[in-house]
């Protein structure tokens, strides 16, 4: 008999078969306490969520790349059994509307990201490097300006302004509103606490409205951009209303700015606690894309990847009921040892290119050229123009972002 | 060997294209497609890693006589 969600469990050793979960992070990049053992029950194990919910959670990258384009498993999170990690993204679910792209299912998806999938190419992210070399620079002139021994926020100085420049350029949003997203996009997907749940709503529907307002001014006075072109290719020939294109923007203007920042911040710091990896990125720059693979297999800043069964599945011995719900660990399945040697260790050397870290299946990451793009240019950058580059506080009292968000620190304080 | 891509399910993600650029290429749409006469591989090593990497497995390689 296959092994479900109900069935009675009992375990020799007594510990709890369905742990609590997530798991908040001791150290922004290392795995949390808790994740060693559901390590060892690879490739599938249970926890157990805020509201009590038991939901099946895949470990093993094999079986996750089996299960991510499965498509009995979906990411309808209007479905009233999608699995949630908190309470606020409960409360986020009040506005009705899926989420364009990631919260919706082919057909839907499929339309939704062909519309936008020509800007996202190699060749277009190609085109944009020099200008996301340039956002990198005016940014650290100002930083270097100071003093040496101030300390800044290298996340709001830098990790955090340069994607935001470089989504707002490709999306055509004008430079000097860019700060009025920075804010915001944090509300929306890094804010902690119940309390915030009314916060990350109120951005949203902030930078929601502020899009369809840029909009109307686009349809007056088109220029060139990805917006521009929706507007042109897609809205006025009806093939997309303006509330649903209103929505895509707003997801793409906020998966394109927190995501890379935090990976950002967090390669920096992984770097500065492996200085002969950080040595020899600097003596050579040819090794940066393999490294920026690693590092994105190493911290897993997107870890849980939610799902709900639509039908019944059979797998590795388990009965994945419709309804049940399965969040995928990208980071237990980028350090799972069958195929990863020594998983725990950062090797900027090694070849990661099977991590999950943007994902698998049909919602895998449209901005990964991008994000590789800019964590390129930003980390060469950075370690090439500040040589003396080290924080200003000891790394433990750096804050962690709480676990049921995207993964990150809470401010990164550097000195050179 | 013959190498094929299902063009509807192609997400455009460019792991292929990323991994193996001498065989394969994005197109306007940002699809991805196999460059015209290196449908046989052209001796690339990496074209299994790529069919592997593809994220919703919308590469196929057949064997023929010859690989
Ligand atoms: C290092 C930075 C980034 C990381 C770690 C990351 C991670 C991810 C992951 C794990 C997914 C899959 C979600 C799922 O399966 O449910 C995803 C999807 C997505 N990402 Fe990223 N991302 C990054 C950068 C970006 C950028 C720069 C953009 C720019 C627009 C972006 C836009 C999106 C969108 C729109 C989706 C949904 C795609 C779909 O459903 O088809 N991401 N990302
Ligand atoms: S790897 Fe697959 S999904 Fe990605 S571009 Fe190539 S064929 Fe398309």
């Amino acid at each position: 008999m296959p092994d479900t969600l109900d069935a009675p469990i009992t375990l020799a050793d007594g510990t709890d078969d369905a742990p609590a979960y997530p798991i908040k992070r001791r150290c922004p990049y290392h795995m949390p306490p808790g994740y060693e053992e559901l390590r060892d029950k690879s490739p599938i194990s249970r926890v157990t969520l805020w509201n009590g919910r038991v939901a099946w959670l895949v470990t093993g990258n094999e079986v996750g790349r089996r299960l991510f384009p499965d498509q009995r498993l979906s990411s309808d999170v209007l479905d009233p059994r999608f699995p949630l990690l908190a309470p606020r993204i409960e409360a986020q679910r009040q506005q009705a509307a899926a989420p364009p792209l990631v919260g919706v299912d082919d057909p839907v998806h499929a339309r939704q990201r062909r519309m936008v999938l020509p800007s996202f190419g190699i060749r277009q992210v190609n085109a944009l490097r020099p200008v996301i070399q340039r956002y990198a620079d005016e940014l650290l002139d100002k930083m270097l300006a100071k003093d040496p021994g101030t300390t800044v926020d290298l996340l709001t100085e830098y990790a955090l302004p340069m994607p935001s420049a470089v989504i707002c350029t490709l999306l055509g949003v004008p430079y000097e509103d860019h700060h009025y997203f920075d804010e915001r996009s944090r509300h929306v997907l890094s804010s902690s606490g119940p309390e915030q749940a009314a916060q990350a709503q109120q951005a949203f529907t902030e930078i929601l409205t502020y899009l369809d307002n840029l909009i109307s001014r686009k349809q007056d006075e088109p220029g060139d951009t990805l917006l521009d072109e929706l507007i042109s290719r897609q809205l006025e020939e009806g093939k997309v209303d303006r509330h649903e294109l209103a929505m895509l923007a707003t997801v793409l203007l906020v998966s394109g700015h927190e995501t890379t920042s935090n990976m950002i911040a967090l390669s920096t710091m992984a770097l500065l606690a492996h200085p002969e990896q950080l040595q020899a990125l600097r003596a050579d720059e040819s090794l940066m894309p393999r490294a920026v693979d690693e590092l994105m297999r190493y911290a897993s800043i997107g870890d849980m990847l939610m799902r709900v069964a639509k039908e019944d599945i059979e797998i590795e011995g388990h009965l994945i009921k419709a309804g049940d719900g399965v969040i995928l660990s990208t980071m237990l399945m980028n350090r799972d040892p069958e195929s990863f040697e020594r998983p725990d260790e950062l090797d900027i050397h090694r070849q990661a290119g099977r991590h999950v870290g943007f994902g698998y299946g049909i919602h895998q990451c449209i901005g990964q050229n991008l994000a590789r793009a800019e964590m390129e240019i930003a980390l060469a950058t950075l370690l090439r123009r500040v040589p003396t580059l080290r924080l200003a506080v000891p790394a433990d009292q750096i804050g962690v972002n709480a676990p049921f968000v995207l993964q990150g620190v809470t401010e990164l304080p550097v000195t050179w | 060997m013959h190498i094929s891509i299902d063009s509807n399910r192609c997400i455009g993600s460019a792991q292929c294209a990323v991994t193996v650029p001498a065989v394969f290429e994005q197109d306007e749409d940002g699809l991805s497609t196999v460059i015209a006469g290196r449908e046989d591989g052209a001796g690339q090593p990496l074209v299994r890693e790529a069919a592997r990497a593809c994220p919703v497995q919308a590469i196929t390689l057949t064997e023929t006589d010859r690989t």
